[in-house]
């Protein structure tokens, strides 16, 4: 009994040690990263380095707001994003819910074929297509191929979710004389909802985080964000400061999406290591 | 699982993937988070699925894709209408089925899929078939554009920018699969137990992966200077030298690794930590009576019998490591010279600032059956330890 508990204490401290040294890494990086930002362009430069901005500043902030056009560039990453994971759930929602009632695990591979292809293969067809569109410089081909990001990851998770529904309740809906859109739309959907969360929140997190589509379709004006803070990067390379105000700008609401809804996330990703691009 | 009761079908995949789902789904409930109730997790499938259903798939194509069409259809007229007729004569005593046109039901939940799958085959199917085809052809933006045969392809042999990058990526990819696997299974295994503080800890554990890559590129970057550089501070604070980082040719691609090392452990921890979590609880108990250490457990019990999940998330890391691209191309773009320039930095910079699109579409065709090959081989090497 006695060993029994002591074996339970230095069990639980050895939990926390293990938990304190796998944590350090990400918590340190992400605390630094907010040092950078609030401290003035002197303490940023300065060596050795100060850990703690005294007196915080928003200077940093203001400057790529102002400088940078940053509000247009967000604006930019909330419509492309948006956009693109609405129409992936009008899309993937109904999609998954077909391929789990027909057991087409065919459909699944090719989500899963998505999956493996790189980002680039991509591009070099769509970047032609959209060229011989007339679409490069809008904001339409930035959606289009988010898609390419969104529409699995929707797809992938619905189906499991689906498949994990029970089965019963769109029957008796069926036998009463509901047709299968019906038996979709009120019985299946609505149980799902969960499901449609958890698709949703990390569609959009990997759509507003994407950098590659970017890059090379949008035109000055059509920058996304992560676009964007690259190309600050580029033009003011020693300015410390802003350049890290302008990461976090763009990280925070992914990273606030992520504390506030850690919970659907983990389950999320937990289903089959989802990712974009 | 859906089609409660009625396991008809499944090409054999899928039906090991249900017995196994199944078991998760229950453990779901307490076990990954007391804080995550049954219902908001996704049923065991997804997790399931990867394992032994769709990530084999492609490997035992033959029997699954053969078999499908055939039975795909005729099961599921089996098992709708014995489903309908099951549910039928529970609520309704001795009912006739009601739907005789039961045998219409897959083609129709196809329509669901339809819309869906017209977007897939345009900004998905079409790009593979177009990539093919420029492959074959000399395709600069301008001009004309020659069909070529395998020239693209030829090319490549003798193309040494080409093939270092292949070795670079290669390297590159062992290394980001073995740290995050390893660092992946302790944390699955710290975080699978009960500690106070655990849901916190997990979720700032799982942040760097949430988190937009160029973003914390740029950190990176200025953590690495080589003068101003937090890192080098904190390396002088125990004693050591100034590190090259990523200023170096032979540092560089270490230093991509650890990046990329902190940046996808926690989608090892998390895809491994659902496996742990669907498992039995008594080997457990029973090795407890029998007086067994923390890491005898870990060894005989925790890895074989997560082993299948850290397969999976081998296998999913590779192909993430391979196809790595925003934070090779922030911190270093391919530098310095071309010592960190791996297979997906080349191609874009042949595709989008040499603007040889017909070489780089080469390129993507080969780097896809790589990707391909690649996971086959492992899967196959894994699946057969398991066996044995």
């Amino acid at each position: 009994m006695r060993r029994g508990r002591l074996g339970k204490i230095a069990s639980q401290a050895g939990l926390y040690v293990s938990a304190l040294i796998l944590v350090t890494p990400a918590l340190s990086f992400f605390l630094w990263m907010l040092s950078l930002a609030f401290k003035n362009e002197a303490d940023n430069t300065d060596y050795p380095p100060v850990f703690i901005p005294n007196p915080p500043t928003l200077a940093n902030f203001i400057d790529v707001f102002e400088k940078n056009d940053f509000l247009a560039y967000t604006i930019n990453s909330v419509i492309v994003s948006f956009s693109a994971t609405g129409l992936a759930l009008l899309l993937g929602v109904p999609a998954g819910y077909g391929i789990a009632k027909a057991k087409a695990t065919k459909a699944a591979v090719l989500i899963l074929i998505a999956r493996v292809t790189p980002g680039l293969s991509y591009l070099i067809p769509l970047f032609l297509l959209f060229q011989w569109l007339g679409l490069i410089g809008t904001l339409t081909p930035l959606i289009i191929t988010h898609l390419v990001i969104t529409v699995p990851i929707v797809v992938w998770i619905m189906i499991g979710f689906f498949e994990g529904l029970p089965g019963e309740l769109e029957e008796a809906a069926l036998v009463d004389g509901a047709n299968i859109w019906q038996a979709f739309r009120y019985v299946a959907m609505p149980l799902a909802r969960p499901g449609i969360t958890v698709a949703m929140i990390l569609a959009f997190i990997f759509s507003w985080n994407n950098f590659i589509f970017g890059v090379v379709l949008a035109g000055r004006s059509t920058r996304t964000l992560p676009v964007a803070v690259y190309n600050v990067l580029t033009f003011e390379q020693i300015s410390w400061g802003p350049l890290a105000a302008a990461a976090l700008v763009v990280t925070a609401p992914v990273l606030l999406l992520t504390l506030l809804m850690q919970k659907e996330i983990v389950a999320g990703l937990t289903a089959g290591g989802v990712k974009g691009g | 699982m859906a089609g409660a009761g009625i396991q008809w079908v499944a090409p054999g995949a899928v039906t090991g993937a249900g017995a196994s789902g199944d078991a998760e789904g229950d453990a779901q409930g307490d076990a990954p988070g007391g804080d995550a109730p049954g219902g908001d997790a996704p049923g065991g499938r997804p997790r399931g699925i990867p394992v032994e259903g769709a990530l084999c798939a492609p490997v035992r194509a033959p029997v699954g894709d053969s078999g499908l069409a055939a039975c795909g259809i005729a099961s599921s007229v089996g098992g709708m209408s014995t489903a309908v007729a099951q549910s039928a004569s529970h609520m309704t005593p001795g009912a006739v089925p009601p739907h005789p046109s039961g045998h219409n039901y897959a083609r129709r939940y196809w329509m669901f899929a339809a819309p869906a799958a017209l977007v897939v085959a345009a900004v998905i199917v079409f790009p593979w078939i177009f990539t093919f085809y420029m492959s074959v052809h000399d395709w600069k933006v301008s001009g004309s554009t020659p069909f070529v045969g395998l020239a693209n392809y030829a090319k490549m042999l003798t193309d040494e920018r080409f093939l270092w990058a292949i070795v670079r990526t290669l390297v590159f990819t062992a290394a980001s699969v073995i740290a995050p696997l390893v660092l992946g299974v302790w944390a699955a295994v710290t975080f699978a137990a009960n500690f106070r503080g655990r849901g916190l800890a997990r979720t700032v554990f799982v942040l760097p992966m949430m988190a937009t890559p160029v973003a914390i590129s740029l950190v990176w970057t200025m953590m690495f200077h080589p003068q101003l550089g937090v890192l080098n501070y904190l390396l002088s604070l125990i004693g050591l030298p100034p590190f090259a980082w990523v200023y170096d040719s032979t540092t560089v691609i270490p230093t991509l690794v650890m990046v990329e090392t902190w940046q996808w452990t926690p989608l090892v921890m998390l895809i491994v930590l659902g496996g742990i979590a669907s498992l039995p609880t008594d080997p457990y108990e029973a090795a407890i009576l029998d007086g067994a250490t923390a890491w005898q457990m870990f060894r005989h019990i925790t890895l074989p019998l997560a082993w299948p999940f850290i397969v999976v998330a081998a296998v999913i890391r590779m192909i993430d490591a391979l196809k790595a691209f925003d934070t090779i191309y922030v911190i270093t773009l391919g530098g310095p010279g071309t010592s960190s320039e791996t297979l997906n930095i080349l191609l874009y910079q042949t595709a989008f600032a040499y603007y040889d699109l017909g070489y780089g579409s080469a390129m993507v065709v080969v780097f896809f059956v790589l990707i391909l090959l690649i996971s086959m081989v492992l899967l196959h090497v894994c699946q057969k330890q398991v066996m044995s």
